[in-house]
């Protein structure tokens, strides 16, 4: 095979842009500079990094042992020892909130990830392919959700457990199931990323070069669907924090005597006119984890749309 | 205070002084426009040309106070007929905007709302000056009328997507032209539209200045068009004006190496790739907020010397209201060239050879909606190694479902396409690599046609070891020979597209067609997405790619300058169907098909006398329904009479070469054509 001949001539080689304010690495850096000063991402971060921090070394940081009754009475209001009280059983809440907080981390980013992988896998499948293959995908996602959040959980629980009993759930099924249950909505915001980025030339021009369609999914398009993909992969980590939280205070999770947050709300729940404190504290903490992640989502997909 | 009347009845209509914008870019202010001076006087009309980039659209929308949120007026002053435009406020802001000034966008489909009837959003108009229901609907009718639209009781009762985009444009320029601004802005009105179809907008803008007191601001990259429309014009180059004076003057006696050297770029006057290479403006315009030396073309400027560097060149008055910013604009034409004008050596055709590509009644019918859409109906050609064929047509004439199909990136539903004698599976997928590398696409638009997430490297790379199964230490040899030879530095191989211009993406599509020693690229558009500059520089590397490799091209092109300076050959589509093939010459100069005739007549050109344009009449017809016989007639100019209703004519060889699908003898078109245009679709007498 002859390669082609450089033509002779010399024209006027024309040097590369002259962009000294708008190289990519430039662009990159100050995308992330704007990133790590907004406000609301700072609070995010901090908040988030602290129950990441109690979820590792929640034995160390907390004051009294999660478990240890020897404290008084039940249903102690909060005092300078015990700043969030005591629970029924005597056990100090501020540390129970404290350690609690790992049952939470162990499960809701590997599920989140689990969710986002899958899900961006079969959106790829459907935006690609379309016809046929999106069609059938596409019911079957519209038919799951259709099913509220909780019931496909549940059902999917106990499909896996073999029974229908409150049982002592491991972390690995709960990723699972929430991974699963968050597949299909993940799938169809890729689906629709895909499905512009299928139309643009460099996928013909890949297709005339003879690639397979597994490679124009994973190497030419997947890389340009990743702003939507990171940016669903921080929100769906906020829903699954609240899909931990949920599951445990409906018995499918930890088991007492466990200081799970959602398993302290359920263990409590009908002294809320005795003890306020035994259910506001936990459910605190729930609520400012799903914020602070929301918060970072927030930003992330701001920053990703400029 | 009456705020719609002029604050002064004999202030000019449109008043720039020393206007300088910025916008704020991740924290820093970027210079858009440098302080930009311009005057239109009442009911003038003033072109602002200059490449992308330049700041023309920033101009238009400071005038309207639609700058973006993160833009602004840091200094200078605008007035439009007396108003001091940054002061206003709140209500006196809407007012203006309501009566003093209206704007045309490019793309007509999106400043309509897709939502609400074309009446209702025409009516809106009157209504917002207080007309009732009854008399915002029959001033809609009225101005409707105004812009020669014929049934307009129909088309106010019709959404925009049922409107063709020269009929949108149409509802636009009424509905601007509704209130009787004193200014109005067009900001390139018929960029998107097929050459007839902007003809028809580009003479309807004429006649409505000569009916209207309004003075227009038309903003284009294209002198032709600016030339049609506008006295006087305004040469902008990184935010600043750098000439300015009456059109004709302009074109005759540029005085700005930048405007010398736009105007060197554009191929016309029947220059041919075989006659001389196209000069080009090498470098590129700075990026907007850096730091320009006194003469902001100083980069690009061959004249330029230290004083260009130092001192800011004043405006020098080259006429009487012609003026230049530069030093040198006594010498301005003298302007080196960039380029050998010497023209690549032929390639020597040799048609007796086997044809390396032969087609053979292709067609291709796309079913929607179950209706049967015939994109192409049989169309059968031939090209022989090193020689171009050039595909005209207005969109939806075929051009690209044709290319798509020789590809294989379409499956034809009938006909064969053979390369070297060979037939070539119909599916992409049942090609062998070889058929693969052989047929390649240089896309039209680069932003798109390359991975914005690969390397120049990688992209080079990956397609040398699936066309030309080279790989490792001999890919990235070739790889650096490839950008070597599409005339990019090295270190681009390094680069992703977000860090190439326009031209230089571009540059590397090219390269990534050429890796695995194709023996045909179709070229689709391959330049109408790039400046003229760049696009000189481009046809000038395709046709030495084409010298030394003999490499065939299909080009497509709207731009029929740019497709006779490229092609040997030419294919006129009309409906799916070959309407005219020849020659380049032949087929570009009378006599030709009634169809190429008023595609010809359709272009603004920079020179000589504007030709006189031949009206289509309405738009192209739907390919689902295609007119009976030939399937021009009803639009056809030449319009015969019963015969070309009742029956389709053959393509017929009219001389050696050359075919025409037309009823009327070649001696006969050749006799019309020659004397006045037609007339009102007056029916031509056949001889004997």
């Amino acid at each position: 095979m002859s390669s082609p001949q450089l033509p002779v001539v010399v024209e006027g080689a024309p040097p590369l842009s002259p962009k000294p304010l708008d190289t990519p690495q430039r662009v990159r850096r100050e995308t992330l500079r704007l990133i790590l000063r907004s406000p609301t991402f700072i609070i995010g971060a901090i908040v988030t990094l602290f129950w990441v921090t109690c979820a590792f070394l929640g034995y160390q940081i907390a004051p009294y042992h999660p478990i240890d009754e020897s404290f008084g009475f039940s249903y102690e209001s909060p005092s300078w020892n015990h700043p969030f009280g005591l629970d029924r059983v005597g056990r100090d809440i501020f540390s129970r909130v404290i350690v609690g907080a790992r049952s939470v981390i162990e499960v809701a980013p590997a599920a989140s990830l689990l969710g986002v992988t899958l899900g961006s896998l079969l959106g790829l499948l459907m935006g690609y392919f379309s016809g046929w293959v999106d069609n059938i995908i596409g019911r079957v996602i519209d038919a799951i959700l259709a099913v509220p959040f909780i019931v496909f959980g549940i059902l999917l629980l106990t499909a896996l457990s073999g029974t229908s009993e409150g049982i002592s759930v491991s972390s690995l099924k709960l990723v699972v199931v929430i991974g699963l249950a968050f597949m299909p909505i993940v799938a169809r915001t890729v689906r629709s990323a895909v499905l512009v980025e299928r139309d643009l030339d460099y996928v013909q021009a890949a297709k005339l070069r003879g690639e397979r369609p597994p490679y124009i999914m994973l190497v030419e398009i997947l890389p340009n669907v990743m702003g939507p993909i990171v940016v669903e992969a921080t929100v769906r980590l906020g829903y699954a924090v609240f899909a931990v939280a949920t599951l445990a205070f409906l018995g499918y999770g930890p088991q007492p005597p466990s200081p799970d947050w959602g398993l302290q709300i359920a263990e409590q729940y009908s002294d809320i006119s005795l003890a306020w404190w035994a259910i506001v504290f936990p459910a605190l903490a729930i609520a400012s984890l799903v914020v602070a992640i929301n918060l970072i989502a927030d930003t992330v997909q701001q920053v990703l749309d400029q | 205070m009456n705020v719609a009347a002029p604050v002064e009845p004999d202030a000019a209509a449109l008043a720039l002084r020393d206007v300088e914008i910025v916008y704020r870019v991740r924290g820093r202010d970027r210079e858009v426009l440098r302080g930009v001076t311009l005057t239109i006087e009442k009911q003038g009309s003033y072109g602002l040309v200059g490449e992308s980039g330049c700041g023309k659209s920033t101009a238009a929308l400071s005038i309207v106070r639609y700058l973006p949120r993160n833009g602004r007026v840091t200094r200078g002053s605008i007035q439009v007929a007396g108003r001091d435009v940054l002061k206003l406020r709140g209500e006196s802001l809407r007012r203006y905007r309501r009566d003093a000034v209206s704007m045309v966008y490019q793309n007509p489909g999106s400043a309509l709302n897709p939502a609400l009837r074309v009446g209702r959003q025409v009516a809106e108009v009157f209504a917002l000056r207080g007309a009732d229901r009854s008399g915002a609907r029959e001033r809609s009718l009225a101005v409707l009328r105004e812009v020669n639209i014929a049934d307009p009781v129909s088309v106010l009762r019709r959404y925009p997507h049922q409107l063709s985009g020269g009929m949108q444009q149409r509802v636009i320029i009424a509905m601007a032209l509704a209130t009787n601004p004193e200014l109005l802005i067009l900001d390139e009105p018929t960029t998107g539209l097929d050459a007839t179809v902007e003809a028809e907008v580009l003479d309807l803008i004429g006649e409505l200045q000569e009916r209207f007191s309004t003075a227009v601001l038309f903003i284009s990259h294209n002198l032709a068009v600016i030339r049609k429309t506008c006295e006087r014009v305004g040469v902008l180059y990184a935010g600043e004006l750098v000439e300015e004076g009456p059109t004709e003057e302009i074109l005759q006696n540029p005085s700005h190496p930048y405007t010398v050297g736009l105007l060197r770029c554009i191929p016309r006057g029947g220059l041919r790739k075989d006659r001389g290479k196209l000069d080009t403006i090498p470098g590129f315009l700075p990026p907007i907020g850096v730091d320009l030396p006194a003469c902001v073309y100083v980069h690009r400027c061959a004249l330029a010397e230290e004083i260009c560097r130092v001192e800011k060149p004043a405006d020098y008055r080259v006429g009487e209201t012609h003026i230049s910013r530069c030093h040198f604009h006594d010498r301005a034409q003298e302007l080196p060239r960039a380029t050998d004008p010497t023209p690549a050596p032929g390639v020597g055709i040799d048609r007796l050879a086997i044809p390396l590509l032969r087609v053979d009644h292709l067609t291709k019918t796309f079913n929607q909606d179950g209706h049967e859409i015939k994109a192409l109906a049989g169309v059968s050609a031939v090209l022989w190694p090193g020689e171009t064929l050039g595909l005209v047509g207005e969109s939806g004439s075929g051009k690209t479902t044709f290319a798509r199909t020789l590809l294989g990136l379409v499956e034809p539903t009938a006909g064969t396409v053979e390369i070297d004698g060979n037939l070539m599976p119909p599916k992409l997928g049942e090609r062998s690599a070889a058929d693969v590398a052989a047929l390649q696409i240089v896309f039209q638009n680069p932003d798109s046609a390359l991975n914005r997430r690969h390397t120049v490297r990688r992209m080079l790379k990956r397609t040398l070891g699936k066309l030309a199964h080279v790989g490792g230490g001999d890919a990235e040899r070739r790889a650096q020979e490839l950008v070597e030879s599409v005339r990019l530095p090295e270190r681009a191989l390094s680069s992703r597209p977000t860090g190439l211009s326009g031209g230089q993406k571009q540059r590397v599509a090219i390269a990534r067609a050429f890796a695995g020693n194709p023996r045909l690229v179709v070229c689709d558009e391959p330049t109408s997405a790039l400046d003229v500059s760049v696009q000189a520089a481009i046809l000038n590397l395709l046709v030495d790619l084409q010298t030394s490799n003999r490499t065939s091209y299909v080009f497509i092109s709207h731009d029929l300058g740019v497709v006779s300076y490229l092609s040997d050959r030419i294919a006129v589509l009309y409906l799916g169907r070959l309407m005219e093939l020849g020659p380049a010459e032949t087929v570009f100069s009378p006599p030709h098909h009634p169809y190429t005739e008023a595609l010809l007549s359709a272009v603004p050109t920079i020179e000589g006398e504007q030709r006189t344009r031949i009206d289509l009449e309405g738009d192209i017809p739907s390919a689902a329904d295609p007119p009976t016989g030939c399937v021009f007639h009803t639009r056809c100019p030449r319009f015969l009479g019963e015969v070309c209703v009742e029956q389709e004519p053959p393509l017929a060889e009219v001389e050696p070469e050359h075919f025409i699908r037309c009823h009327i003898p070649i001696d006969e078109l050749r006799l019309i054509q020659k004397t006045a245009p037609p007339a009102e679709r007056v029916p031509v007498e056949l001889p004997g």
